[in-house]
């Protein structure tokens, strides 16, 4: 190894190392306790002083999933003993399950919506990026630039005139309309994610497939799109967890049938309030998912979320 | 490469198609490739623009549809610009704006700058600390209504523990003095690691060589600091300004959620104002006035911002 001098001394990778250490579990701390909520019980969630150490109960997942409804003693004993685990727990606090919640279909409509608008923005942005990294298109960099543009509106602006248009199309709270809504949104990050990405493979490569008799949509799909799998693959990923989080639009435009997760967790109520273990029970299943694609994706965060303005 | 493939995709065409296809020019293809994206954005976006400016001249009101709108020119746009309200709003979004930027700054470049000591785990604990950011604001938002409940909070429990004072003795979100500090905590929470991200990719733009040559000519490492670390980050830090700053002029999940603009109005940002506007009152035309300034301001002050932005970078 040779000598730098700007390889720091091991007393001072230390003291940075310790710094680091100290600010990461601070930071980590509210999701942990988001993470452990869900596994107490409601006395527990609310004790005083918090509870670190608890006996973890499911009831928090039970409720989440269920609606309840309580239930006086009689119809208690008519119905004997708790069919199973869930209907055990319930029946502690002199309740009975009575129906399904409705987290199982907002998880879904994030899923569908999520998913749906990501296919169609990377689809579009793949195609736009290819075209603006490698043709003369008139004014490109004017239409870049207003691409990045539409992102700088806040959505409440906007969500006037697009509540009255959807109203008259018939799409408001309709999986459809968020789709598409969701992909208007997510294609600026996706073109200039994906030009950045189609930028750097050698447009050689094409010129000689072309020589060899391809022809321009050959050599697109057959050269340039295997080359860009990567940067495909974590642009999907950026359009998804922004479809994911996203609530101005969804709490706007959506009530009943197309309503995603982030409007609905925060309205899960219990007796008296927010039923806490409840909607960190939902908060954790929505979020661990995103927190495992950060994990996965983390060599390519810094240009994701900078539309790739920063490459590194 | 071999032939073998380029053959097998050659035959797999069929001919007729492979003609037609053939007989789009590149520029027919760029076309094709731009026009969906273009037509996209123009029906989802600019088109809601223009109409939001045409709605901004009417007293229109989404909540009675069957009455006729009357043009009432400028109206909109002088009633908010004289209206005390709409200041105490832009004061709430400038102290928040300001002191999100400056907290984010200096923990995210400190941060960057030691995570840059290369120290074992470093890469770990990177992505640990980036965590909060990808998270749906409006979820973890609501979340920490939670931790911020007097005595049961977990957040007052921890400054009740560290300062002496009594947990259940202050609420965040309910008095008037804490929600702005309560919501700039949170954000700072979310978006530090953002700031950090992209110093961490200034720092490690910077070649070696240029330390090396100063260590040379015997400048201390305060000077270095000064005169090599700073300027050769600084135009990364701008862009995270500039993207967190559009970002937060924006804000409306994570603070709505947090205290919905409460107690009173003390944290009503703009976006949240709008939104209680356009949705609750629904006073459409002047909510949709209040829209364009809005986008104008953001844009306005965006463009000076690259401008100096680029100069920087020029230097």
């Amino acid at each position: 190894m040779s000598f730098s001098v700007t390889e720091p001394s091991a007393r001072q990778k230390l003291f940075a190392g310790v710094l680091v250490l100290v600010y990461a579990l601070v930071t980590i701390m509210p999701l942990a306790w988001i993470i452990a909520t869900g596994f107490k019980t409601p006395s527990d969630a609310i004790a005083y002083p918090p509870k670190v150490v608890f006996e973890p109960s499911l009831e928090g997942y039970v409720n989440l999933f269920t609606t309840r409804t309580r239930a006086s003693a009689e119809t208690l004993e008519s119905l004997g003993e708790p069919q199973t685990w869930y209907d055990s727990i319930v029946r502690k606090n002199d309740m009975v399950i009575v129906g399904p919640s409705r987290y199982g279909e907002r998880f879904l409509n994030s899923v569908i919506i999520g998913f749906g608008s990501t296919f169609l923005s990377v689809f579009l942005g793949t195609i736009a990026a290819y075209a603006f990294s490698r043709f003369k298109v008139p004014l490109k960099d004017d239409l870049m630039f207003f691409i990045l543009s539409t992102r700088m509106m806040p959505p409440i602006a906007v969500a006037i005139p697009i509540f009255l248009m959807y109203r008259e199309l018939g799409l408001n709270d309709t999986h459809l309309g968020m789709i598409l809504l969701y992909t208007a949104v997510n294609l600026s990050l996706s073109v200039w994610l994906l030009k950045g990405f189609i930028d750097e493979i050698p447009v050689e490569y094409e010129e000689a497939a072309l020589i060899d008799g391809y022809t321009r949509f050959q050599a697109f799909y057959k050269v340039v799109l295997p080359q860009a799998a990567t940067g495909i693959a974590s642009t999907a990923i950026f359009c998804l967890i922004f479809a994911w989080n996203e609530y101005a639009f969804a709490v706007l435009l959506t009530s009943g049938t197309a309503q995603t997760a982030p409007p609905f967790i925060p309205t899960i109520i219990g007796v008296g309030g927010q039923d806490w273990p409840a909607v960190a029970a939902g908060a954790t299943l929505f979020l661990v998912p995103v927190m495992v694609f950060t994990i996965l994706l983390r060599k390519h965060l810094l240009r994701g979320i900078t539309f790739g303005a920063v490459r590194k | 490469m071999s032939i073998k493939p380029i053959e097998r995709a050659a035959s797999a065409t069929p001919q007729s198609v492979a003609r037609k296809v053939r007989g789009l020019s590149d520029r027919a293809i760029a076309w094709l490739f731009v026009a969906p994206t273009i037509l996209l954005l123009l029906a989802i976006n600019i088109f809601p623009l223009i109409w939001t400016v045409r709605l901004s001249f009417t007293n229109f009101r989404v909540n009675r549809p069957n009455r006729e709108a009357d043009f009432v020119g400028l109206r909109n746009y002088e009633r908010i610009l004289t209206d005390g309200d709409i200041w105490v709003t832009m004061q709430a979004t400038a102290h928040f704006l300001f002191w999100t930027i400056v907290l984010q700054v200096l923990i995210g470049f400190t941060l960057a700058y030691l995570i840059n000591k290369k120290f074992r785990g470093s890469d770990l604990w990177t992505t640990v600390i980036v965590l909060p950011m990808m998270l749906s604001p409006a979820v973890v938002g609501n979340f920490w209504t939670f931790l911020y409940q007097p005595q049961i909070g977990l957040f007052n429990y921890v400054v009740g523990f560290l300062s002496g004072t009594d947990p259940s003795g202050f609420s965040m979100i309910g008095e008037v003095a804490l929600a702005p500090w309560a919501i700039v905590i949170v954000d700072t929470w979310m978006w530090t690691p953002f700031v950090m991200l992209i110093c961490l990719a200034g720092l490690r733009s910077i070649p070696e060589s240029i330390y090396e040559a100063a260590e040379c000519d015997r400048a201390s490492k305060w000077r270095q600091f000064w005169t090599i670390t700073i300027p050769m980050v600084l135009p990364f830090l701008m862009l995270a300004v500039l993207f967190r700053g559009i970002e937060n002029f924006k804000m409306f999940d994570l603070v709505v959620q947090l205290t919905g603009g409460g107690p009173g109005s003390t944290t009503e940002l703009t976006s949240i104002n709008l939104k209680r506007e356009a949705f609750e009152k629904w006073r459409t035309g002047y909510a949709s006035a209040y829209a364009v300034i809005l986008f104008v301001t953001v844009f306005g002050l965006a463009s000076i911002y690259v401008k100096a932005l680029n100069k920087v970078k020029e230097r």
